[in-house]
């Protein structure tokens, strides 16, 4: 944080996080739990609220969410019970949300971030699991409730089973959040129990914003923040919003209570409506479902099936892979990237930092283009290992593979067919390439004087000639060699 | 031979087997007598005439080919409205939910159809089964068969007077507080509260999910008990459903009661609001079970008159919640006034909803308040764990409980209707065993001295000792000969 104007004011963010579980099924019936289907076709009387249905746990939807809480370093309630939260809304179908209240199945963890701001260590309040409600679509007006002409219903997505991860309010700065965002993310990818994709809604991020004057024990009016919809709007939203909320307070403005919307495209947070009166919503313990309670045995199990999870396996890629830690920061930040290094650097049988260079550079490039993950990408870890290896042995040059890997990303061929196919060797013949370097000093007499006369800088010139005239296949490292023992010794 | 609408299950189960009757001939009996009754007693809000008549069929079907479902395959049964029933419009008595069609059948239907018994229709009740004389009913109270100027009790009202009234031998009711043996005792039938969780409440309406369960009514004990192993036993769709398998419950239930241990409430037998004719018969009753061979104690239940306090914060509070989705947006009733969603769901559910069904959502709103919460709802869950721990301290002396089960026979249409309290007080004795969660039956005593209207006796049992209960019930039963002789008919 550079010191400005905003250090006199000190900004505190809670995040509330949803994330959809991917279950087979949903939370309370056997309806599969599936995105972007037609409207209204993955619903059964239970997720419909239909009368006289009843509701039943998915216990794959409580293994997920305990194996969050136990990765989130949380406790596990011994007797835990679902709530119904009742207010009404129509994408509600029972107009009561099956929600956790004062008894969540994990609480009291923390979770630690880096970044440029150092490191924080994240309370994490409270984990517990709940049911998602159906989809509104608002025809007219804004597309939002209040002044639309009519709404639309879809219930595909009610009674998916949902976890709300809440955190203490430690977070200071857009970045820290994006930190914490990213994090979590990484954090549920490697355990396998969502998808986390922001722009389907499958993680979701509300925050609550306040900023207070530097020193002000109060803390400042809680303005809660949604529709954020990438990483990236968590930090967009929230640097705008202290921002509003800093020359608010600057200009002797009076912040109220209320719930505000990010609009992506202008970057900027709308009202909602002022949060009433902090709505009642008459939480009692759901008497459909019977109380939890996990035994240790069981407890224990899923804990021992945790995978590794991003923390420790950093620390190992420091450890093991000798990595700093921008490169490991980059391979971790999704599970299937780290797997895919390390399936590549087990292939490779040299220094593991020559394939992440290969990653971070070229193939994140030619990733970003496509636009795709790297669990998509038609290349395999090993041809990668392959491909480094071609270059290792000299049997074609770094610009040659350049060219490979570009084939092999677009074919998923091996690299050393594609080296064949493009008639690609590298010259590491010294005879042969003696005459070439002997024809381009006599083609260049004034630069090789220059280079004779003791300025190295254009022997990269005529080490660029050489690799023209054999078409970039010579051993570039050699040309050098025999150019600078030519004109240098 | 009895005439066939009296002819309890059991037997008729006999003479299909036996082949002097057939299914159709059965349901069609049974249609002409509804057809009769309905006129005078209104108990279907949907009668499904063609339907038992073609279920019957493949009963005879089944049996002349040797592989009947059940001993009761053909034998006829009607449901109470609260029961959701595929293809059939069900609508809990509500206006709310008129013209719905459920896309399912509730596990007791489902169980019942598995075993072969052809649905007569759905029988009238209170609005949301709240109410003790099914004068609740947005579509108008049913009558009793034993007095038409009276009612039959509710909730489970028309499914008691059906019974009682030779409709047929069985039905389906529910119970939240009472709504099947006050209506039974009012009726002079059978009338069973299962322990809590042994029948499925999938399908069944919900009024208030800690408290409801399915119960039969019948003429004889023998038909309930059979009526209920049908039924009961664990079901998947039913978190709180008992993970076990039911017994048969007629396997030894005419063992008798000799040496049986039956207690009787200190704190009720002076408790005032009691009719004399009331007090006699069951006193009589007591005396009968002594004679029969059980030993008669005095138990103390201190705890038993804050029943219905606490019943009438919880029931409404969990009400409140499971009537929150009436509300216009996916099926039933739409207002069609209303400027937004908020209006249209305010404006449908001030249209759809009766008086009393207003009521008690709005106490239980009001119960589970914030600031309210611990004071009302919070503290009638703790007098629930009280009336819990009576009931169980008393079993330790004795195997049975035995008390009146309405503190009055039929009371008159429209005498309590605008006195909900005294309503309410005709639950006295039944909504504690609902809180409790224990069984308890209601069995006929004869009729009281002062109106010749039925008394009913109450056993209540402890959890899943269904099996003591009927044999108590069907041993006092025998023992009284009532319910098969003329005067245990309604003169209709």
């Amino acid at each position: 944080m550079s010191m400005t104007a905003t250090d006199l004011y000190e900004t505190t963010v809670g995040l509330e996080i949803h994330v959809e579980l991917a279950t087979a099924s949903k939370m309370f019936c056997g309806c599969p739990v599936t995105f972007g289907q037609e409207p209204n076709t993955r619903t059964c009387p239970v997720c419909l609220g239909l009368p006289g249905s009843l509701p039943v746990a998915n216990e794959r939807a409580v293994e997920h969410t305990m194996k969050i809480a136990l990765a989130l370093d949380c406790r596990i309630a011994e007797h835990s019970l679902f709530h119904r939260k009742n207010y009404f809304y129509p994408d509600m179908p029972k107009n009561y949300q099956i929600s956790q209240y004062d008894l969540p199945l994990g609480y009291a963890g923390a979770v630690e971030i880096t970044g440029g701001f150092g490191t924080t260590r994240v309370g994490i309040t409270r984990v517990h699991l709940e049911e998602d409600t159906g989809k509104s679509i608002h025809v007219g007006g804004s597309g939002r409730i209040h002044d639309s002409h009519y709404s639309l219903e879809d219930f595909n997505r009610a009674g998916t089973p949902l976890v709300e991860i809440v955190t203490e309010p430690d977070i200071h700065s857009a970045e820290e959040a994006r930190a914490f965002v990213n994090e979590l993310r990484a954090l549920l990818e490697s355990l396998g129990v969502s998808d986390v994709r922001m722009e389907e809604g499958s993680l979701r991020v509300d925050a609550n914003v306040s900023v207070r004057r530097a020193g002000e024990t109060a803390h400042g009016v809680k303005v809660e923040v949604k529709n954020m919809n990438s990483v990236r709007s968590v930090g967009r939203a929230l640097e705008y919003e202290q921002e509003r909320q800093r020359k608010a307070l600057e200009s002797g403005e009076r912040l109220i209570q209320e719930t505000r919307h990010f609009d992506e495209k202008s970057g900027t947070t709308s009202s909602g409506r002022a949060k009433e009166v902090s709505s009642d919503y008459r939480y009692f313990a759901e008497p459909d479902l019977v109380p939890f309670e996990p035994t240790a045995e069981w407890i224990e199990r899923i804990k021992s099936s945790l995978p590794e999870l991003p923390a420790a396996r950093r620390e190992r890629f420091v450890a093991q892979y000798g990595l700093g830690s921008a490169d490991v920061e980059v391979l971790t930040s999704t599970t299937s990237l780290a797997d895919w290094f390390e399936a590549a650097a087990a292939a490779y049988k040299g220094e593991p930092k020559k394939v992440v260079n290969w990653i971070v550079a070229d193939l994140f490039r030619l990733l970003n283009e496509a636009g795709i993950e790297v669990g998509a990408a038609k290349i395999s870890p090993a041809q990668l290992a392959r491909l480094v290896e071609l270059v290792d042995s000299g049997a074609i040059s770094g610009k040659q593979a350049k060219q490979v890997l570009g084939d092999m990303f677009a074919t998923g061929n091996d690299p050393e067919a594609i080296a064949a196919e493009r008639g690609m060797q590298q010259i590491s013949d010294e005879g042969a390439l003696d005459l070439v370097v002997a024809e381009v000093i006599e083609q260049n007499p004034g630069v090789a004087d220059k280079v004779r006369g003791g300025n190295i800088g254009p022997l990269g010139f005529l080490v660029g000639q050489v690799m023209k005239k054999t078409k970039g296949q010579a051993n570039p490292g050699l040309v050098n060699d025999l150019l600078r023992s030519k004109l240098v010794e | 031979m009895t005439e066939l609408p009296y002819v309890a299950a059991t037997e008729l189960a006999a003479l299909l087997d036996a082949g002097d009757i057939s299914a159709v001939e059965l349901t069609e009996t049974l249609r002409a007598r509804v057809e009769h009754l309905d006129d005078k007693l209104h108990l279907f809000l949907k009668r499904t005439d063609e339907r038992a008549l073609s279920d019957a069929r493949a009963a005879d079907a089944r049996r002349s080919s040797g592989d009947r479902l059940s001993l009761f395959d053909g034998v006829p049964i009607g449901y109470k409205d609260i029961f959701v029933t595929r293809g059939v419009p069900t609508t809990c008595g509500s206006r709310i939910l008129e013209g719905w069609v459920p896309p399912f059948d509730a596990t007791v239907v489902e169980r019942c159809s598995r075993a072969g018994l052809p649905i007569l229709g759905k029988l009238n009740m209170d609005e949301f089964a709240m109410g003790s004389s099914t004068e609740n009913s947005a579509f108008g109270p049913s009558k009793n068969p034993w007095n038409l100027k009276t009612v039959p009790g509710g909730s489970s009202g028309a499914s008691a007077a059906l019974v009682a009234a030779g409709g047929a031998p069985w039905a389906w009711g529910t119970e939240t507080g009472g709504s099947v043996r006050q209506p039974a005792s009012l009726c002079g039938v059978v009338g069973v509260k299962p322990t809590y969780g042994l029948v499925s409440r999938y399908g069944m309406i919900a009024f208030a999910s800690s408290l409801d369960q399915a119960g039969p009514l019948s003429r004889t004990v023998k038909d309930s008990a059979a009526l209920l192993t049908i039924a009961a036993g664990h079901d998947p769709l039913d978190s709180t459903s008992i993970p076990q398998a039911a017994p048969d419950y007629l396997e030894g239930i005419d063992r008798g009661i000799a040496g049986m241990r039956i207690g009787i409430v200190k704190e009720i037998e002076s408790g005032d609001g009691m009719q004399p004719g009331v007090g006699e018969r069951v006193q009589e009753a007591y005396q009968r079970l002594e004679k029969l061979g059980a030993s008669i104690e005095e138990v103390s239940l201190p705890s038993f008159e804050y029943g219905i306090s606490a019943y009438y914060l919880i029931a409404p509070a969990e009400a409140s919640s499971n009537l929150a989705r009436y509300d216009g947006v996916r099926y039933g009733l739409r207002s069609s006034d209303g400027s937004d969603v908020g209006a249209m769901m305010a404006r449908t559910r001030a249209e759809g909803f009766g008086d009393e069904v207003k009521r008690r959502i709005m106490l239980g709103t009001y119960a589970l308040s914030a600031g309210y919460y611990d004071a009302y709802y919070g503290k009638a869950q703790r007098v629930r764990t009280l009336i819990t721990r009576d009931l169980e301290r008393a079993y330790a002396s004795v195997d049975l409980i035995a008390c009146p089960t309405s503190p009055t026979t039929a009371f008159k249409l429209g005498e309590r209707t605008n006195d909900p309290l005294a309503m309410y007080l005709s639950d006295v004795f039944t909504v504690p065993v609902n809180l409790a969660g224990n069984a308890a039956i209601s069995v006929p005593c004869g009729v009281s001295a002062d109106d010749g209207l039925p008394v009913g006796l109450q056993l209540i049992a402890k959890s899943l000792d269904e099996a003591t209960m009927f044999r108590a019930a069907y041993a006092f039963e025998q023992d009284l000969g009532w319910i098969d002789s003329p005067e245990g008919r309604p003169p209709l």
